[in-house]
């Protein structure tokens, strides 16, 4: 009887499990073409780029390039200021990365972990301006930004990227799980407030800054309304412009615009695999909480 | 005793320092966040206001403004090419937000499977867009739906049907941007609903499973509702971007051809920039503002009486 009931369960199991096996294969099949999909763009990007140009531009259909050169990439290197470009582009993005991050966690500190008069207002204000819409800045911020004399500077670009709400709200969230008794703790050693921050707070939110420079590196590279906008002299543009302005020009060559298109893509890439964790923290948190 | 910095608390060598160590948890939040609302004041509020009131006035960001009421905004309302961007800005949006949302969903319970082979390379090809920015998806874009020689024209030809005018028609022009914009926004809305799924206690669906439940019960009775927080927030999230994309559509068609494919945000830029109407411009981008406030708050309005329900 006992012996009747165990093997009719395993049967049963043993379908069970087939069954979900199949709908594991079933599902793997559909998401594997899903992603064929998703990374035909970036394939055919990449495979355009070692074309030679008779071979891009030909009316056959050429799905593996036959020819392999890297003269599209020479090409477009040499027909535009890039090291220029990304000089202007590292300096902007690393200035405003610095600025994001410790203004952020500054702010995010004190509004966390602070009583003071006008908390809630000010952070109720600031949390309103997420409803505006950058567009509507652009022609504003620029008339405010050329009477300061700051048209076609680094710091047009960097002085509004240096404060970021997604950055407050992720650096507020993170402090508020620090334990207020351990900042206690450090007042009653006779620590300052300053003291505080730099020596209790900050070491605890490594990760939070990760996030911050890993997220706020790849906004600020990939930004293109407001540069756009701020910088009109070609010698002041950053990367994304570069290409914009590339392609206007040299739309007859379009495998050396992709080049350039790949090497722009190259570091946030590479940095998105390396640091996937703490993009998908990042984004996931700032998301949902 | 051991103390981590040298301490000014037994001494008072001045009477700054007497205050200071008085006031400073009082005065410190003021300094911790007065860079932020400095930067905030400078390039939101200010530039905000200023917006505001340059919309009632005739200018062209040269020459002397002249005062002209709420002229700028009757224009508006008499203006086609306002009506075509709002138009296109809502086709957009309508195209895009549920698009994105469906196939983000699809792709995150699919991998939300344990004993999946490959899941996070699968998960990483499919945010990979997401990273990439607008500029080189777009430029890359203008690439692969070229008439003559863009890939997928070439692969219509090898299968022996008819080119499309990807980018070059009309009435094309916004679907192909649509399609762009959810090759993009797909993997974003994927990340969501997969943190979302993997806050759902596995013991609820295995007791659904225990109570006989088949898989679409499973998943419109269990896994669907308890989603509704992340499918509120991905639709909020969502609707803004749609209403506010530039840069891809900005460098991808420009709002062309023709004003097939201007949206709002480009009709504000092309009116500021290129035909230099700053007023008229400003106007524009108050009642944009205007728009997606109203858009917040309605969406605010509904998922607290969703929550309230629940």
């Amino acid at each position: 009887m006992a012996n009747i009931t165990s093997k009719s369960s395993s049967i049963f199991n043993m379908t069970s499990r087939t069954r979900e096996r199949m709908i594991t294969v079933i599902t793997w099949l559909l998401l594997a073409a899903g992603a064929l999909i998703m990374i035909f763009p970036i394939y055919w990007m990449v495979a355009t780029t070692v074309m030679p140009r008779e071979d891009a531009y030909s009316r056959e259909l050429l799905l593996v390039p036959p020819n392999i050169t890297f003269d599209n990439y020479v090409n477009g290197w040499n027909n535009s200021p890039w090291p220029q470009w990304y000089g202007n582009t590292l300096i902007i993005v690393v200035t405003s990365v610095a600025g994001i991050t410790f203004f952020g966690l500054l702010s995010g500190f004190a509004f966390a972990k602070y009583q003071f008069w006008g908390r809630n207002i000010l952070f109720l204000i600031i949390l309103s301006t997420l409803m505006i819409p950058l567009q509507v800045l652009l022609l504003p911020r620029f008339l405010i930004v050329a009477k300061m004399g700051w048209a076609n500077t680094y710091w047009s670009v960097i002085g509004p990227h240096m404060a970021d709400i997604f950055g407050l709200f992720f650096a507020r969230q993170f402090m508020l799980e620090i334990p207020d008794e351990l900042l206690e703790a450090a007042r009653l050693d006779g620590a300052g407030e300053f003291t505080i921050f730099f020596r209790v707070v900050a070491p605890l939110a490594k990760p939070a800054i990760a996030v911050l420079v890993i997220l706020g590196f790849s906004a600020r590279w990939n930004a293109f309304a407001w540069p756009l906008v701020a910088l009109t002299r070609q010698e002041m543009y950053t990367v994304q412009l570069g290409i914009n302005h590339m392609k206007g020009y040299y739309f007859t060559d379009f495998p050396a615009i992709i080049a350039m298109v790949v090497v722009s893509v190259i570091p946030i890439v590479i940095m998105f695999l390396t640091f996937q964790r703490y993009f998908i923290q990042g984004i996931a948190r700032t998301g949902i909480k | 005793m051991s103390t981590l910095v040298p301490s000014h608390a037994d001494h008072y060598p001045t009477y700054f320092h007497r205050w200071w160590s008085l006031n400073q948890k009082k005065v410190v939040p003021y300094i911790f966040i007065a860079p932020t609302m400095l930067i905030f004041t400078t390039f939101v509020l200010i530039p905000i206001v200023y917006a505001a009131y340059i919309s009632f006035f005739k200018w062209n960001g040269i020459s002397e403004p002249e005062f002209n009421g709420i002229r700028n905004y009757t224009r508006l309302l008499e203006d086609d090419v306002f009506w075509t961007s709002l138009k296109n800005t809502i086709l957009y949006t309508l195209g895009v937000v549920p698009l994105s949302m469906i196939l983000g969903l699809l792709a995150a319970i699919g991998l939300n499977r344990k004993q999946l082979p490959g899941r996070g390379i699968l998960r990483a090809i499919y945010f990979l867009p997401f990273v990439i920015s607008a500029v080189a998806t777009a430029t890359t874009a203008g690439w692969i739906f070229g008439d003559t020689f863009g890939i997928l024209n070439k692969i219509l030809v090898e299968l022996g049907l008819n080119k499309v005018q990807w980018l070059t028609n009309r009435h094309t022009a916004l679907l192909t941007v649509i399609a762009t914009t959810v090759w993009i926004r797909m993997g974003f809305c994927m990340l969501i609903y997969l943190a979302g799924l993997q806050s759902i206690p596995s013991d609820l669906i295995e007791a659904a499973k225990v109570d006989g439940a088949t898989a679409r019960q499973q998943f419109f009775r269990i896994t669907l509702p308890l989603l509704k927080p992340t499918t509120f927030l991905l639709l909020v999230l969502n609707v803004i971007y749609s209403f506010e994309v530039f840069d891809l559509v900005f460098v991808l068609t420009n709002g062309g051809p023709g004003y097939s494919t201007t949206v709002l945000t480009v009709f504000i830029y092309n009116s500021a920039f290129q035909t230099q109407s700053v007023g008229y411009a400003s106007a524009i981008g108050m009642v944009f503002m205007a728009i997606i406030m109203t858009i917040t708050m309605i969406q605010w309005r509904i998922s607290n009486e969703g929550g309230r329900i629940d």
